[in-house]
């Protein structure tokens, strides 16, 4: 089996978002990035099918040169090729696009993606490429199995969880369940040294259409202070939450 | 020209979120001088949505379709864009809009913006307003292609009825195997209970009240409210709580109109996650919690006294108000 997984570079979860530029770009200064923890989850998921089942393990990330270090990251982690497609990824369609002309020429049986980049939230690469090169897919993914041909998933839904049944060539957009909390992996020396020796291959982007561009950012309003409550008046909270925030 | 909009439901009845999005079409519908069309699936009372700014309903009626299949769904959305010659289609942020969203974009070649806060603000160029950066921030997004999508978000838009009606016309699209090379094979729901995307209000425990055998009184708490349970993220990784009701930037993402976080301190992906919801209470017994800087209301104090004391205050405030 031939696993490609997605990799989105992130913002670090407890990054402080700013805007630059007259609030046109998102202001990276300072800004630690990681790998989008979804696409981390599924990560983990595929080298269990390259342990357990011998699975080809690769990585393709779109992007500029600074996602290298991310990219770096995951072969430290443990995957065995890793692929830039080199552009700026400022549209879901786009990268989409890019990525699927990377799994069409590298025939993978299996596309591991995130739920959704926590930068933009787009949470539409993985469907669209799925779309693209007619292949199943299964979103929310929080478990996924692979014999042979055949793929049993679950998903996450609203109030509870499905269990799906189908077959590959499959996209999933894999989120925390996929693995333990526990089986994440930290790159030890060994790996790290390792990544340093295995291939990262930069392609070009193809041409393709960007149908939505970010025109402008902004921060929500700041808060005002909170209104304390004595705990020996409770009957004050619910007071105020009917007569004054009327949400009860 | 009609904008189309797909209006969820669950065992037939429609979900409230298909009022809102039905209300968002039809201020859009108005902005773009058209009508709007809503697509239903195997949902009862159709004509209901007249209410809510539908004035033509294309109704799908199919066994096949009573779990839902984010394939199947996209297709027909397709098929009914198509007859309608619809260029925008509204879809809600559940997670099965979430799913079908993607495909259906594809297969029209359009451009899709979920998460979007409110009525777009023009539509020459089509410009809307949605959160990004696990809502840190907001983008002011233009969609350019032919055919535009939105994804609104819970509870921002609201439900707007408006006394109009609707004509139901049965709609057969066109579906194949293919449709349904991915199957359903179990649902597992814990029927009648509010979910964490549909709740008007969502109760939460964190790592402060010690152990699962102390969740009583939040589901007490979350019963008297009628609201969702849900929990921090420790809280499910130490398996006191099922991993469906972990919240936060890792977790669902919350979007109710109250929002009460009990022995929940307040990091950073926390409320990256739940910070969209309206009204936010804290109850902590360190008065420097950082969830206080996020809250609306707070108390400071042990939650084994507060919760109790508020579960008691509520019910004598629904007897009163009953
Ligand atoms: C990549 C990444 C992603 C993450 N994603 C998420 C996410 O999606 N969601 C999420 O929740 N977290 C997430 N986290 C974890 C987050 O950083 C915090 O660790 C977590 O939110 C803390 O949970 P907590 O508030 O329940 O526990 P704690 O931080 O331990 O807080 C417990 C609180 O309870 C209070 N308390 C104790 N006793 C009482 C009492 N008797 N009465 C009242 N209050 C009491 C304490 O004062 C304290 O404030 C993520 C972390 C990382 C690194
Ligand atoms: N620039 C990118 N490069 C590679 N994969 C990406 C990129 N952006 C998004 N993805 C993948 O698509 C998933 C969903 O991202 P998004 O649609 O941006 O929310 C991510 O978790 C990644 O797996």
């Amino acid at each position: 089996m031939k696993i490609l997984v997605c990799i989105s570079n992130v913002p670090d979860t407890t990054s402080k978002i700013n805007f630059t530029e007259g609030d046109t770009k998102f202001d990276t200064n300072g800004v630690q990035f990681v790998i989008n923890p979804n696409d981390e989850f599924g990560l983990t998921r595929a080298m269990w099918f390259k342990e357990k089942q011998g699975a080809a393990v690769h990585v393709a990330t779109v992007g500029g040169a600074q996602t290298e270090p991310t990219i770096r990251k995951a072969l430290a982690i443990g995957a065995d090729e890793a692929i830039r497609i080199n552009a700026e990824p400022t549209d879901g369609f786009f990268v989409a696009r890019q990525l699927a002309e990377i799994v069409k020429n590298g025939k993978y049986d299996l596309v591991i993606a995130g739920r959704e980049s926590i930068d933009y939230n787009g949470g539409m690469v993985p469907g669209i490429l799925a779309t693209l090169l007619d292949m199943n897919f299964v979103n929310t993914c929080i478990g996924l199995e692979v014999d042979g041909n055949n793929a049993t998933a679950s998903r996450e839904i609203d109030g509870g969880k499905e269990k799906i049944s189908t077959t590959l060539p499959l996209v999933i957009g894999g989120q925390k369940g996929l693995v333990q909390e526990s089986d994440l992996r930290i790159p030890n020396m060994r790996g790290i040294m390792m990544a340093r020796k295995k291939a990262l291959n930069v392609v070009e982007p193809v041409d393709a259409p960007k149908p939505t561009q970010d025109q402008k950012f902004e921060k929500p309003a700041a808060k005002g202070p909170v209104k304390l409550v004595d705990a020996d008046n409770v009957g004050e909270l619910v007071n105020l939450l009917h007569n004054e925030a009327k949400v009860i | 020209m009609s904008v189309l909009v797909y209006t969820e439901s669950d065992k037939g009845k429609f979900k409230k979120n298909a009022f809102e999005v039905a209300s968002y079409a039809h201020n859009v519908a108005q902005e773009l001088g058209e009508s709007v069309t809503a697509v239903t699936i195997n949902a009862e009372d159709d004509a209901s949505l007249g209410n809510y700014g539908a004035s033509k309903v294309l109704k799908v009626s199919n066994d096949q379709l009573n779990t839902f299949n984010a394939k199947a769904y996209a297709n027909i959305l397709a098929q009914a864009a198509q007859a309608e010659g619809a260029k925008v289609i509204i879809v809600s942020s559940s997670a099965d809009a979430k799913f079908l969203a993607p495909i259906l974009t594809a297969t029209l070649s359009g451009g899709y913006v979920p998460n979007v806060v409110a009525a777009p603000e023009s539509t020459v160029p089509f410009v809307v307003k949605r959160t990004a950066f696990s809502n840190k921030g907001f983008a002011h997004t233009e969609i350019s292609s032919e055919v535009k999508i939105i994804g609104v978000s819970n509870n921002a838009y609201g439900v707007h009825e408006n006394g109009g009606t609707a004509s139901v016309d049965e709609f057969n699209p066109t579906l194949g195997d293919a449709d349904f090379a991915t199957k359903s094979v179990e649902v597992d729901k814990v029927a009648g209970k509010a979910t964490i995307a549909d709740a008007d209000i969502v109760v939460s425990g964190g790592r402060g009240l010690k152990g699962p055998e102390n969740w009583g009184m939040i589901e007490e708490l979350a019963e008297v409210l009628g609201a969702a349970t849900a929990c921090s993220k420790p809280v499910s990784d130490l398996g006191w709580r099922p991993h469906g009701e972990h919240v936060g930037q890792t977790g669902k993402p919350v979007a109710s109109n109250l929002y009460i976080a009990v022995g929940i301190s307040g990091a950073i992906q926390h409320l990256a996650g739940v910070s969209a919801s309206k009204t936010k209470v804290v109850i902590n017994n360190d008065p420097e919690a950082p969830f206080f800087k996020a809250a609306d209301y707070g108390i400071v104090g042990d939650a084994f006294e507060v919760v109790p004391k508020l579960i008691e205050k509520l019910k004598e405030f629904k007897a009163q108000n009953a």
